[in-house]
């Protein structure tokens, strides 16, 4: 490119003095408020001088470029329109929402509510969603998790282990992620064996061709205790953690909030669990003729995506949480070390609260990214909202436009929830007084 | 007397410090905790990568030409890879269902293209003019010795064309000298015009009836600059070469029907090569597109700056699934009765659009980072908003932003894939078909891992281009 520029701008430094011999260039169409103003009270006298010459005049000229794109874009859509409630009526397709009503005539082989085939579309739509949600929050717990223990090992003085988070990174972030899942679920998952020569975790868990098979937690009379125990316990330690930053604050003591915390929120329960004499048994899955019975059976498509979505993120978090931690100015942590803080400690006080700062916008919208990534879920027929939704629901129905207005809106409600919240964080977290 | 003093000789440094043991000390064993992470990576390195290799490459059957060589080795016990499978359906995996008498178009497609784009990806290597000529002379005697006399014609007037064009300019040369100047623009339009339509019929006479109408088209457009402007340069030409003549070319190339090609439709394209033209084509329109939509976004107009922001904040809104979906289900119900895009057409549209979203969203980055005295000094010029643009910013903006384009158009490469779900065969199509025949039933693994090793070398050396382009940029202007 850098080649070219040279002759191109002898053309047009003479092209400019040619435009200076024939008179006033017009003017920029965008320029900002100022350069504008002389620039059309210049306009104005040329126009005087020169006779009528409306398109020379910047504002007449933006809005009538305006004005042409606005009217071909309503002539485009109302061609659409026009075509489409013409070819509906050639097929006696109806339009409106009304079909959200009636039964939806098919089954899900996942649902977290209440559903039959005959169940409504609406409701399909919904246990679409909650399947949708189900795997980003599985897929976003693990690959915040692996990802942030790939970046810090990245960082890490051990050569062995830090090339191998390198390697791991360079390896899965440069394969299609839509290849990683049919290979978790095609590749590895469908080969198992049958149900009946199941991979045994002892008694506890099964994983075979049909999915992985683990206990069912029963809960009895008096296990109502032990969550009223737990809701107690994240009161507590909210408030807990509050007091010990506020504390923290004030008096420079600190309180080891955090570990409390999480005693407090296993040991709770567990206490409650305890004086109610365990009210809960696991339901153990059993090989039963052909198929395993009682347990939760996890779908191998569940397994596929999960795992696919959990690997391929991680890389990408990963690389976001090390330019995070190298973009802490060195001598912070030197500076800290000066004052006798242990490696954890300043990891944990002084640069990761600086990293998150950098870390967090990307990494939000990297989970944006992960819950449209889910959408790949149709490919192996995870019954998210793309499958059963705008795959089962729409081939059912025929409703192309309505039903895939909404898969649209479903996300882009998602994506506006997750903006905001990103906006409000970088206002709160921004640094501030600069 | 004076005794000499003669110090001791040095005592060699500790073992620990220096040599090769002072390197595994310093970086793997220097604390228990790095002893500990030292041990676990090697543990988890020797599970998984000599099992693997043993697998790949050491009990792998690659000899024979049929599912016997592999099923013979599997009966004596190995379990190893069958890359019989992929040696025998290679030409599925590139081409896919493309004719096999057919596929030296793509190939001759293929090689116009890395021809064409070989000075431009590596202008440092070309700018010497030797090399440049010289692999112009190798391009065409490779086309003459694998193709034809008329392959290697068109590889020599693709190639050194540009090379006669530059510098060259009519402009102001004949008409505009003896008449007015806008007399002069009308003349010179005209005879472009009359060139092209000359053009037109020579090839319609000539009995070629489907391109005379490109051909005419393309010698009108291209005839502008040689009347209107001082000269473009050799690299100048060659881009618009590669955006003009060169789509032109592999259109009429793979789809044949003229020139006594034979047609092959779209839905016989498949494999790598179908991977690539939806890249490739992805790539050349989401950036000019992207392009537009930046500026709209920083416009001024108000009708136009909404409709840009409305546009990008819901294709980034959205997954590239859905797109594909609507492009595939709604698209055709938007058209008149009897209308009908290819399909192929249609996910490239909707994949150019979908990636144009975020080419805009990272140029806005990069438009917003000039700083405003650039724009100020081009308008204190005179000079119209588009020259402002082409000549100071987006050059400028270009450089910037080359890590977040690069990143767009690594995704858009590895999102080809997402073309599976509508149907058409890609490189991953094309693997989840070749397992389905009943030959070949049960080597999943070989398929995914072959196209997960052609993915990742093309996503590779792209991120490692990029990462050059990049230090390129930044040592040359900062």
């Amino acid at each position: 490119m850098e080649r070219r520029r040279p002759d191109v701008r002898t053309t047009h430094t003479l092209n400019t003095c040619e435009s200076l011999r024939r008179g006033p260039s017009r003017p920029p169409l965008v320029a900002h408020a100022r350069w504008k103003a002389v620039s059309m009270s210049y306009d104005r006298n040329h126009l005087k001088k020169s006779g009528l010459r409306l398109w020379n005049d910047a504002r007449i000229r933006s809005w009538a470029t305006q004005a042409v794109v606005l009217l071909a874009l309503i002539a485009m859509a109302g061609f659409a329109i026009y075509n489409t409630a013409h070819n509906l009526h050639k097929a006696g397709i109806t339009t409106g929402f009304g079909f959200l009503d009636e039964p939806s005539g098919f089954d899900i082989s996942l649902t977290l509510i209440k559903y039959s085939s005959n169940s409504t579309y609406a409701r399909a739509l919904l246990v679409g969603i909650l399947n949708t949600l189900l795997v980003s929050a599985l897929g976003i717990v693990c690959s915040t998790i692996l990802g942030f223990f790939l970046g810090v090992i990245h960082l890490s003085p051990n050569w062995l282990i830090s090339r191998m988070a390198g390697a791991y990174t360079e390896t899965i972030r440069n394969i299609p992620l839509l290849l990683q899942i049919l290979f978790w679920y095609l590749a590895i998952l469908a080969p198992l064996p049958g149900p009946r020569q199941a991979l045994r975790f002892g008694h506890l868990a099964y994983l075979c061709n049909r999915g992985l098979q683990i206990p069912r937690p029963i809960l009895e009379q008096g296990a109502g205790a032990a969550f009223i125990a737990l809701g107690a316990a994240l009161l507590i330690s909210f408030f807990l953690i509050r007091w010990s930053k506020a504390r923290q604050m004030r008096t420079g003591l600190r309180f080891p909030a955090y570990p409390t915390a999480l005693a407090l929120t296993v040991g709770i329960p567990l206490l409650a669990l305890a004086a109610s004499g365990f009210p809960i048994h696991w339901e153990l899955p059993i090989l039963k003729g052909f198929n395993f019975q009682g347990g939760i059976t996890i779908l191998p498509e569940l397994i596929a995506l999960w795992l696919a979505l959990t690997l391929y993120t991680a890389t990408f978090i990963g690389e976001y949480v090390r330019s995070g931690i190298l973009s802490v100015d060195r001598g912070q942590q030197e500076a800290a070390y000066a004052l006798g803080h242990r490696p954890w400690m300043t990891y944990r006080l002084v640069i990761i609260p600086q990293a998150m700062r950098v870390i967090t916008p990307p990494l939000i919208s990297q989970y944006l990214t992960l819950v449209k990534n889910s959408s790949l879920a149709v490919v192996i027929g995870y019954p998210d909202l793309m499958h059963v939704f705008a795959g089962t629901a729409l081939n059912q129905s025929g409703q192309a436009v309505e039903i895939i207005s909404i898969t649209m809106a479903v996300y882009l409600t998602i994506s506006l929830v997750i903006s905001l919240f990103m906006n409000w964080y970088n206002r709160k977290y921004a640094l501030k007084g600069s | 007397m004076v005794r000499k003093w003669t110090p001791k000789p040095s005592l060699p440094p500790p073992v620990l410090e220096g040599g090769a043991w002072g390197w595994i000390y310093r970086n793997l064993f220097s604390s228990p905790m790095n002893t500990v992470l030292t041990l676990i990576g090697a543990a988890l390195l020797i599970v998984t990568i000599p099992p693997f290799i043993r697998w790949a490459i050491l009990d792998a059957t690659w000899m024979g030409g049929s599912r016997a060589a592999c099923d013979k080795v599997a009966h004596s016990g190995t379990v190893g890879a069958c890359w019989v499978f992929i040696k025998v359906r290679i030409g599925l995996f590139l081409y896919g269902f493309y004719p096999d008498s057919e596929r030296w178009r793509v190939n001759l497609t293929i090689l116009v293209l890395s021809l064409g784009l070989l000075p431009i990806l590596a202008p440092t290597f070309f700018a010497n003019r030797r090399r440049q000529i010289s692999i112009g002379v190798i391009g065409v005697g490779v086309a003459w010795a694998l193709f034809s006399i008329p392959a290697a014609v068109f590889v020599l007037f693709f190639l050194f064309l540009p090379f006669g064009l530059a510098g060259v300019s009519f402009k102001g040369r004949w008409f505009s000298t003896l008449t007015g100047r806008f007399a002069g623009i009308l003349l010179n339009g005209l005879l472009s015009l009359i060139f092209g339509l000359v053009v037109y019929l020579a090839i319609k006479t000539a009995g070629a009836g489907p391109l005379a109408a490109p051909a005419g088209i393309l010698s009108f457009l291209l005839s502008l600059p040689l009347l209107f402007s001082k000269g473009f340069g050799a690299l100048a030409w060659r881009w618009l070469f590669l955006f003009s003549i060169f789509p032109a070319f592999a259109f009429f190339m793979l789809i044949g029907g003229v020139l006594g090609l034979a047609h092959v439709e779209t839905h016989y394209w498949g494999g790598l090569f179908l991977t690539l033209v939806v890249a490739g084509t992805g790539m050349a329109t989401a950036l000019p597109i992207g392009v537009f939509l930046a500026l709209g976004r920083r416009s001024e107009m108000p009708v136009i700056r909404i409709l840009c922001v409305a546009f990008i904040e819901f294709v980034r809104g959205v997954p590239l699934v859905s797109v594909l979906f609507m492009a595939s289900v709604m698209f055709p119900l938007f058209l008149p009765e009897g209308m009908q895009f290819d399909k192929l057409l249609r996910a490239l549209v909707g994949i150019s659009f979908f990636y144009a979203a975020y080419m805009a969203e990272v140029l806005r980055g990069g438009l917003q980072a000039i700083p405003r005295g650039q724009y100020e000094a081009a308008q204190a010029l005179g000079w119209s908003y588009w020259k402002m643009m082409w000549l100071i910013i987006l050059p400028q903006t270009l450089r910037i932003v080359i890590p977040g384009l690069a990143n767009n158009f690594l995704s858009l490469l590895k999102d080809t894939t997402l073309v599976a779900v509508i149907g058409l065969l890609d490189l991953l199509g094309i693997a989840k078909a070749a397992m389905a025949d009943v030959e070949w039933l049960g080597f999943t693994k070989e398929a995914y891992i072959f196209a997960a090793v052609v993915f990742w070398m093309f996503c590779f050396g792209m991120s490692r281009y990029s990462i050059h382009l990049e230090k390129k940029y930044h040592a040359r202007y900062r």
